[in-house]
C-alpha cells in the first residue's frame, strides 16, 4: 500500500490527487485528536448505558441461577402444578444454587412476580428434602402450603426465558395472560403509563410557564440600553449558576408551613391560616420554573438582540397596528428562539429527578424517580433500563419535533 | 433606558414589559436573597425578622466534631473530584475540539453528535448506567469511579467552548508559523493556545460548575467515604432541614458568584480581543 502510494508521488500526481492525499492526511490527524476523547466517552460514559438498557429485554438471572429450572420450565406447558420430574429438577437446581449462594439472586427474581416469593424460596431452600425422595411436591407442600398453588410455579416459567418483552410491556401497562393474549394487569400495577403521561404534562406546564414569563424578561434585556441589559444579565445568570440544590433548598424554606411566603400570605389577609405550598404539584410548578426559566431567557435573548428595530419600525410606518406588527414582524423572527428555549426547558424537565423528590408529594413524582427506585430499592434492572428507554424515547422524539419546527420556522423567516 | 429606535414600540407594551420584568426577575433572585440572610441568624427556625445574628452554624462546619469532619471531608472530596474531572474533561475536550475544527464536516458532524450526548440524555438514566457498568469494574464507592463519570458529562462542556472560539480562529496563523519555522508542538504552545485559552478556560469552569453541583451521579457512584458537597446536603434535606444547610448552601452561592463572574470577565476579554485589529491585519 505504501510503496504503492510512493511509486504514484514518484509518476506525479494529478493535483486533486495530490489535494484528496492531503485530506486524508488531515483527517488521519483529525481522528488522532478525537479520537482520545471519543473513546473515553465511549468507555465511560456510551458503553455503561449500553449495558444497562440491554437489560430491558435480558432477563438473566433464573437462566443463571436455577439453569435447569429455567431450561426445563419453557417447556412446560404452564397448566396446573408442574410433573414430578420438573419439581426434581427444580429442587437440584435449589440444592445447587444454595450452595453456590446464587438463591438469593433468584429469589429476588421471582419477588418481582408473585410478591411473597422470594421468603417462600428462601425457606424453602433452608429446609429442602432430599431432591432424590419420591413424591416431593407432596414433600415441599407439607413444609409450605403455597407450593400447591400454580401461581407460583407459572412465576417460575414467566421468569425462564433469558429475553423477554414483559418489562416494555409493563411499561406500556400491558402484561402477557396465561393464553398468551396481552391483558392488562390490575390498576395498581398499571402505574407506568399514568407516570409517562404525568411526567409529559408536568414538563409541558413548566415549558409554558417559562415561556409566559421569559418572553417579556428577554424582550427587555434585549432592547434595554447596554448599562441596564449588563446588569439585568448578572441578575439573571446568578440563579443560573447556582447550584440546583441550593435553589430547591430555598424553596423548601420559602414555601414551607411556617415559611415567608405563607407568613405574607397571612399577614396580608389573603388567608386564615397557613397553605400547603410544598410538597404538592404547585411547590414543583414553582421550582421547577425558577430553576428552568434561564434557559428559555437566553436564548430569547440571543435570537432578540439581532432583531434590527428597523422592522418594526417599518411596520409601523405602513399602518400596522401593535398586535398585528407584533404577530407578523417580531413574533415569526423569534421563533428560532423561542424554539431553543422551549426545546431545552422541556427536555430538561423530562429528566427531573432532584427536585419532584424534595418539593413535591407522592403525586407528583416524574419518570426518573421511578427509574432510580427500580435500580437502587428493588434492584429491577429490566424495569429501570426498559422506563429509562421511553425517558429516552421522549427526549429524542421532542427533538425531533422541535427539530422540525425549527426549521419550518427559519423557513418562514427566509 | 428606552433606546431612541424603540421610542416606537407603544408605551403600553413597554411599561407592560417592564412590569411583568420586574416580578420574573423578583421571582428568580428573591429565593437566593432570603436564603443568604437566614444563614447568618441565631434562632434555628427559619424566620423572619433576623433578632439575633450569629456565625454558629458556620462554626458548626468547622471545629473536630464528628459533624463539622463530616462537611469538611464533603469539601475536600468536592474539590478533589471536582478538580481531577476538569482536568481530564478539558483536555479531552479540548483536544476532540480542535480535532473536529481540522475534520471534514460529514465527519464533524456526527463526532459533534456524539460528542454532546452525555449533555442531552437524562441524568438518571447516565447514572444508573455508570452505576450498574461500574459496579461490574469494582469502580463504584470509588473516587476514581465518580472522577470519570463527573469527566464524562464536563468534556462536552469543554468541547463546545472550545468548538465556538475555533470558529472565529484564523487558520492562516497556524501556516504563518509553520513557514516561520517552528515545530507543530510550538506553534500550538506559542499561537493557537494563547488564542483558544478563553474558551478552554470557560469550559473547564462549566465543566468544574457541572461535578461541584453534581447529585444525581454521586448518590449511586459515592460511598460515605467519597460524599460530596451536594450529596451532602441532599441527605441533610431529605432528613430535616437544618441551618447548616443554609449555611452551606450560601458558601456554595458565594462560589458560583465567583465563578459567574470570573466567566463574564473572560468573556469580555475575549471580545476586547476580537474587536481589537488582528496582527495580520495589513494581510490582502
Amino acid at each position: 500500500m505504501t510503496s504503492r502510494t510512493h511509486d504514484l508521488m514518484r509518476i506525479g500526481l494529478e493535483p486533486t490527487a495530490r489535494a484528496r492525499l492531503r485530506v486524508n492526511r488531515q483527517s488521519v490527524h483529525a481522528l488522532m485528536l478525537i479520537g482520545p476523547c471519543l473513546l473515553f466517552l465511549l468507555i465511560t460514559f456510551a458503553v455503561p448505558i449500553a449495558a444497562m438498557l440491554f437489560r430491558s429485554i435480558e432477563d438473566p438471572e433464573l437462566a443463571d441461577t436455577l439453569p435447569h429450572t429455567a431450561a426445563a420450565f419453557q417447556a412446560w406447558d404452564g397448566v396446573g402444578l408442574p410433573p414430578e420430574n420438573l419439581v426434581r429438577i427444580f429442587a437440584q437446581d435449589v440444592a445447587a444454587a444454595r450452595e453456590t449462594g446464587n438463591i438469593g439472586v433468584a429469589a429476588r427474581r421471582l419477588n418481582f412476580e408473585v410478591p411473597g416469593f422470594r421468603g417462600l424460596l428462601l425457606q424453602t431452600a433452608r429446609d429442602l428434602p432430599d431432591p432424590e425422595a419420591p413424591d416431593l411436591l407432596q414433600r415441599l407442600s407439607e413444609a409450605d402450603a403455597r407450593w400447591q398453588d400454580p401461581l407460583y410455579w407459572r412465576a417460575i416459567k414467566t421468569a425462564a426465558p433469558r429475553f423477554t418483552a414483559r418489562y416494555f410491556l409493563a411499561a406500556a401497562g400491558l402484561q402477557p395472560g396465561s393464553d398468551g393474549a396481552l391483558v392488562q394487569p390490575d390498576p395498581n400495577r398499571r402505574i407506568y403509563p399514568t407516570l409517562l403521561l404525568r411526567t409529559l404534562w408536568i414538563s409541558l406546564v413548566v415549558t409554558v410557564l417559562c415561556t409566559v414569563l421569559g418572553y417579556p424578561v428577554a424582550f427587555l434585556l434585549a432592547t434595554a440600553s447596554t448599562k441596564y441589559s449588563n446588569l439585568l444579565l448578572l441578575l439573571l445568570l446568578l440563579p443560573f449558576w447556582t447550584s440546583l440544590l441550593v435553589r430547591t433548598t430555598a424553596w423548601l424554606v420559602l414555601l414551607q408551613n411556617e415559611g415567608l411566603v405563607n407568613h405574607v400570605l397571612v399577614w396580608a389577609g389573603l388567608f386564615d391560616e397557613p397553605q400547603q405550598l410544598i410538597r404538592n404539584r404547585l411547590g414543583l410548578y414553582v421550582a421547577m420554573t425558577h430553576i428552568l426559566l434561564p434557559f428559555m431567557i437566553l436564548p430569547l435573548f440571543s435570537v432578540m438582540k439581532g432583531i434590527p428595530p428597523v422592522l418594526m419600525r417599518a411596520a409601523y410606518s405602513l399602518g400596522a397596528g401593535p398586535v398585528r406588527a407584533f404577530s407578523r414582524i417580531y413574533l415569526p423572527q423569534t421563533l428560532p428562539g423561542l424554539g431553543a428555549g422551549a426545546l431545552l426547558v422541556f427536555i430538561m424537565s423530562l429528566g427531573y429527578y432532584i427536585t419532584p423528590a424534595l418539593v413535591g408529594g407522592p403525586g407528583d413524582q416524574m419518570l426518573s424517580y421511578f427509574i432510580a427506585e427500580n435500580a437502587s430499592a428493588t434492584l429491577n434492572w429490566g424495569m429501570a433500563a426498559a422506563l429509562s428507554l421511553a425517558l429516552m424515547a421522549c427526549v429524542a422524539v421532542a427533538l425531533v419535533i422541535f427539530a422540525r419546527i425549527g426549521s419550518q420556522a427559519l423557513r418562514l423567516r427566509a | 433606558m428606552i433606546m431612541p429606535a424603540l421610542s416606537v414600540t407603544p408605551r403600553a407594551w413597554r411599561i407592560g414589559a417592564i412590569a411583568l420584568s420586574a416580578l420574573v426577575f423578583a421571582f428568580l433572585i428573591a429565593p437566593i436573597l432570603v436564603i443568604v440572610p437566614l444563614s447568618f441568624s441565631a434562632d434555628p427556625f427559619f424566620s423572619y425578622p433576623i433578632e439575633h445574628w450569629s456565625l454558629r452554624w458556620y462554626a458548626a462546619m468547622v471545629g473536630d466534631d464528628p459533624q463539622a469532619l463530616l462537611w469538611q471531608r464533603a469539601v475536600v472530596n468536592s474539590l478533589i473530584i471536582g478538580l481531577s474531572a476538569t482536568l481530564l474533561a478539558t483536555c479531552l475536550g479540548t483536544l476532540a475540539a480542535i480535532g473536529v475544527w481540522r475534520s471534514p464536516r460529514p465527519l464533524a458532524n456526527a463526532v459533534t453528535a456524539l460528542m454532546i450526548s452525555p449533555i442531552v440524555v437524562p441524568i438518571v438514566v447516565t447514572a444508573i448506567g455508570t452505576y450498574y457498568f461500574y459496579a461490574r469494574l469494582g469502580l463504584v464507592g470509588t473516587y476514581t469511579g465518580l472522577i470519570l463519570a463527573h469527566a464524562a458529562l464536563g468534556a462536552p462542556f469543554v468541547f463546545l467552548t472550545v468548538a465556538a472560539t475555533l470558529a472565529s480562529f484564523d487558520e492562516t496563523l497556524l501556516k504563518a508559523g509553520a513557514i516561520l519555522g517552528a515545530s507543530p508542538a510550538r506553534v500550538f504552545r506559542v499561537i493557537m493556545l494563547p488564542l483558544i485559552l478563553p474558551g478552554v478556560v470557560s469550559g473547564a469552569i462549566f465543566a468544574f460548575a457541572t461535578s461541584w453541583d453534581e447529585v444525581v451521579i454521586a448518590l449511586f457512584l459515592a460511598g460515605p467515604e467519597q460524599h460530596t458537597i451536594p450529596r451532602r446536603m441532599w441527605s441533610g434535606v431529605r432528613d430535616n432541614l437544618s441551618p447548616t444547610i443554609i449555611a452551606a448552601a450560601t458558601l456554595l452561592i458565594a462560589l458560583s458568584i465567583a465563578l459567574m463572574l470570573t466567566l463574564d470577565w473572560l468573556r469580555r476579554r475575549s471580545e476586547r480581543l476580537r474587536l481589537s485589529p488582528p496582527v495580520s491585519a495589513d494581510r490582502p
